[in-house]
């Protein structure tokens, strides 16, 4: 087992490195640095531009400027944002409990709603249920997430009033962040409406989010239980005159849930990835939101951490997920 | 399920026991379009951030409402001395600093603090020259270090500035955002405090609202200030709800969770215009969208090309289908609403036949190939800069123009552009400080037309550069409107630009909002905006 865990981990440092350095070059050869984004139709004397290109380092070799930030990175300093002057780690840190609570609560719902919908679709094969919650998952999993927001919006929104249009919390409350997790907070305060205001802020992006990793969860989930259905042991269970439900929520289920649990593991990039769309329609206070913005003004620092937090967090999950594969699925471990 | 419904009862119950005060205190939202980089307008360049900053401060003068007339700000009164250089300003006596959580004020604004704000623009050895980044762009750009021989205090109240030379819209730049008045005493007190960086993160000024908090990117919210010179604002709070996307501010407004709205879609206009549940509010921009030809370059060293370019591009059909009704033709380079517009100008009338007869007279019968430029994202004067290069290439195919549209990512863009690498490209601009100067002298002037300047026509006129400074050098209006109209009438002869449009600048509202004044410089202020209860 410990030598299951140290191969895993060895692999995430090439990863770790590639994302570093792919981060670093890829925002590097979009056109425009952070000078010219600033300048405007104004136009800046050549002098002016090479001074303050001088300043931000921005005037040294790409190799030199890779290395300065790498070594930054290695002893935990991931820079100022070029444009808050604040450093990137405080920012990410500030920003990032609004992300991860709105990707968690988009996973529960996905899961909650997606694992019974699977296993009844795979239970009732070929029944009209089963098309049915196939046919939408598909439709849930090739649904854009800016239309399908904006379309949410309108409808529940706009149209009936039941949900806010955006943002994370009614204006008439403010809550001075502790953990950063609204719905903590709230309650740490004692301020039960704004708990349910916040509550009410999250459904619809929790939704919007969900949707694909829903979708991915529930044909996950019917396909691996058809599979375990098929199984001998099933046929015996059911042949030793078991329960039905006894055979598929005992002896099925937990053989099936071995690949949906990878498969949810997963779905935290996607959950991630995901999120930059979700927050900039929905206003959320996110990393998504913040990356986006780091772009378009090239604040370097912002983004390269940014990603890089990002990445290692998936890296982690992932790492968790083999991990806890290991130990749901014992041929795993021991054929290593 | 009981529990449940309980428990959402006592949800909604406190939230009610909790908004019933609230709701009696008068809060306008808006709805802005991004993130400010801080609070301090010194530093930034965007209106975004120029928006955050507005509420909290004053400038020694500043812009009318929803105008460009330059009014009292913390300066009372002033004098300009006969030869044009000295400006002594009367400070306002009781103007209140607002206070934080632990800077409390001892005095009110006085000299002391109007001089360590310029200086902190101005002089590399002030203490705060290089917080927040220190790149003092727009104070670079209007040429301040140069043109700034002296700041003195005369006594507490007043303060006089010397210049090098005499510089007409000198007044009209304090009005500026760029140039507010900070505390020293909270600059002081951030010293000792060893906290310099909050200068700018925590602002305090004089202004008619005070900042309360700002959560990243979410909102941002600030509590009028009871003391404020001008008299207590008639809305109690102001809250900026930060919402990047337009379909998303105008569901907001629609639903009734913001009262003013920016930047609507230019698609969803139409729509606005019918929604009897907001108004949608106009006012002609102080902006305008053009062609540049690059004057330097074969065949538009021409003035006959140019000529006949301005007549083989209908610019009335560009302007319906783009503008779709938010735009003006222009002819001149400053728009309607300027003063010294030369409204006696004719412009060039759409004449294909007469264009290719002085084409041929150039040497060009058969026409030639050449480059068109066009933006690639929307910008206040031109909002579909693609479209708009289309049908000019349709038109200009007619005399026998071949046009190749060339597009680059807008920085890359704009830079190619500054430094005259093309052939005809569009560009636009939206006016800093309502002076002639700033658009006849910044696009067009033999000054901004070096390599990175922002005369991308590259332009370079004996007359009409001699003109423009004369007028920058005079500080008489009636002498220097008369210089500018002359100006203009050079310009249009030598046709270095196919001047396009002035755009309409539009702001949703919503019905209980009231006295909002759409500003033409695209900036948003709050200050005197009532809501019906």
């Amino acid at each position: 087992m410990l030598r299951f865990i140290l191969t895993r981990v060895s692999l995430v440092i090439p990863t770790f490195l590639g994302v570093t350095f792919l981060t670093f070059l890829l925002i590097r050869l979009v056109p425009g640095d952070p000078i010219e984004v600033r300048v405007g139709e104004r136009g800046i004397p050549p002098e002016r531009l090479e001074q303050l290109r001088h300043e931000l380092g921005l005037d040294q070799s790409l190799w030199h400027q890779f290395l300065d930030y790498i070594g930054g990175v290695l002893s935990g300093d991931l820079g100022l944002s070029l444009v808050t002057r604040n450093p990137v780690l405080d920012e990410f840190l500030t920003l990032f409990p609004a992300t991860i609570e709105l990707a968690a609560l988009a996973m529960l719902f996905a899961t909650v709603v997606g694992l019974p919908a699977g296993i009844i679709a795979a239970v009732k094969r070929g029944s009209i249920f089963d098309h049915g919650v196939m046919g939408i998952s598909l439709t849930g999993y090739s649904m854009p997430i800016f239309w399908w927001g904006l379309l949410l919006i309108l409808f529940f929104s706009v149209g009936l009033g039941w949900t806010p249009v955006s943002g994370r919390l009614d204006l008439l409350y403010y809550v001075e962040p502790v953990t950063g997790f609204m719905l903590i907070d709230t309650l740490l305060a004692g301020e039960y409406g704004a708990f349910w205001s916040a509550l009410h802020h999250l459904i619809l992006p929790m939704v919007v989010l969900g949707t694909v990793p829903l979708a991915v969860v529930a044909r996950m989930t019917r396909s691996a239980m058809l599979e375990v259905l098929g199984e001998d042991y099933i046929r015996t269970a059911k042949a030793k005159g078991l329960a039905g439900k006894r055979v598929i929520g005992l002896h099925a289920l937990r053989n099936a849930l071995i690949p949906v649990v990878t498969v949810i593991g997963l779905q935290v990039g996607t959950l991630l990835g995901g999120a930059i769309l979700t927050e900039t329609i929905f206003s959320w206070p996110g990393v998504g939101k913040w990356l986006i913005e780091s772009i378009n003004r090239r604040d370097y620092p912002a983004l390269q951490g940014g990603v890089l937090l990002i990445a290692s967090t998936v890296m982690a999950v992932n790492l968790l997920v083999d991990l806890l594969y290991g130990v749901l699925n014992p041929r795993i471990r021991h054929s290593r | 399920m009981k529990r449940i419904l309980l428990g959402a009862g006592l949800g909604v119950a406190a939230a009610l026991a909790l908004a019933a005060p609230a709701q009696a205190a008068k809060t306008l939202v808006y709805c802005s379009e991004g993130s400010p980089e801080n609070f301090n307008p010194m530093v930034n360049t965007t209106g975004t951030s120029f928006d955050v900053s507005l509420p909290v401060y004053n400038n020694l003068v500043e812009f009318e409402r929803g105008g460009t007339k330059v009014v009292p700000g913390l300066a009372e009164s002033w004098e300009i001395s006969d030869d044009g250089l000295t400006y002594t300003f009367h400070l306002r006596k009781g103007a209140k600093w607002h206070s934080t959580g632990d800077f409390k004020p001892t005095r009110d604004a006085n000299a002391d603090d109007v001089l360590w704000s310029f200086n902190r623009q101005w002089k590399n050895d002030h203490p705060f020259h290089k917080v927040s980044g220190g790149a003092y762009d727009y104070f670079n750009d209007m040429a301040m270090p140069t043109l700034l021989k002296s700041i003195d205090k005369v006594d507490d109240y007043t303060v006089k500035f010397v210049l090098n030379k005499v510089e007409a819209p000198f007044l009209a730049n304090l009005a500026m955002p760029f140039a507010p008045i900070q505390s020293a005493e909270y600059a002081e007190f951030l010293q000792k405090k060893n906290q310099i960086d909050k200068m700018d993160q925590v602002p305090v000024g004089t202004g008619p609202f005070q900042f309360v908090a700002y959560q990243k990117d979410a909102v941002i919210r600030y509590k009028a200030f009871d003391q404020f010179w001008g008299g207590k604002a008639p809305i109690d709070n102001l809250v900026f709800a930060i919402t990047p996307d337009a379909a998303v501010r105008y569901a907001k407004l629609k639903a009734g969770e913001c009262n003013i709205v920016p930047y609507p879609n230019p698609a969803d206009l139409e729509t606005m215009k019918k929604d009897t549940s907001i108004t949608l509010m106009e006012q002609e921009g102080l902006n305008v969208g053009y062609l540049a030809f690059n004057t330097t370059k074969k065949p538009f060293d021409d003035v006959r090309v140019r000529r006949a370019l301005n007549m083989a591009i209908d610019k009335k059909a560009i302007v319906d289908a783009v503008y779709q009704g938010a735009g003006v033709p222009a002819k001149n380079p400053i728009p309607p609403t300027m003063w010294s517009y030369n409204k006696d100008i004719e412009d060039y009338p759409f004449d294909p036949e007469r264009a290719k007869k002085l084409l041929a007279e150039a040497g060009y019968p058969d026409g030639f190939e050449t480059d068109l430029w066009a933006m690639p994202v929307q910008r206040p004067y031109n909002p579909n800069a693609k479209r708009m290069a289309e049908m000019m290439q349709a038109d200009l195919a007619k005399v026998g123009v071949k046009a190749k549209v060339v597009q680059y990512e807008w920085g890359e863009y704009r830079k190619r552009l500054q430094a005259g690498e093309h052939l005809m490209g569009m560009m636009g601009w939206t006016g800093d400080n309502g002076d002639p100067d700033n658009f006849l002298n910044v696009l067009l002037g033999c000054e901004s037309a070096r390599i990175g300047g922002s005369n991308v026509a590259k332009w370079c006129n004996k007359e009409f550069d001699d003109l423009t400074v004369q007028a920058k050098r005079t500080t008489d209006i009636a002498a220097r409107t008369k210089l500018y109209e002359q100006a203009q009438v050079i310009f249009k002869e030598e046709a270095p630009w196919f001047p396009v449009a002035h755009s309409v600048v539009h702001m949703a509202v919503s019905k209980n909002v009231v006295d909002y004044r759409v500003e033409a410089f695209g900036i948003h202020r709050f200050y005197g905006v009532d809501l019906k209860q």
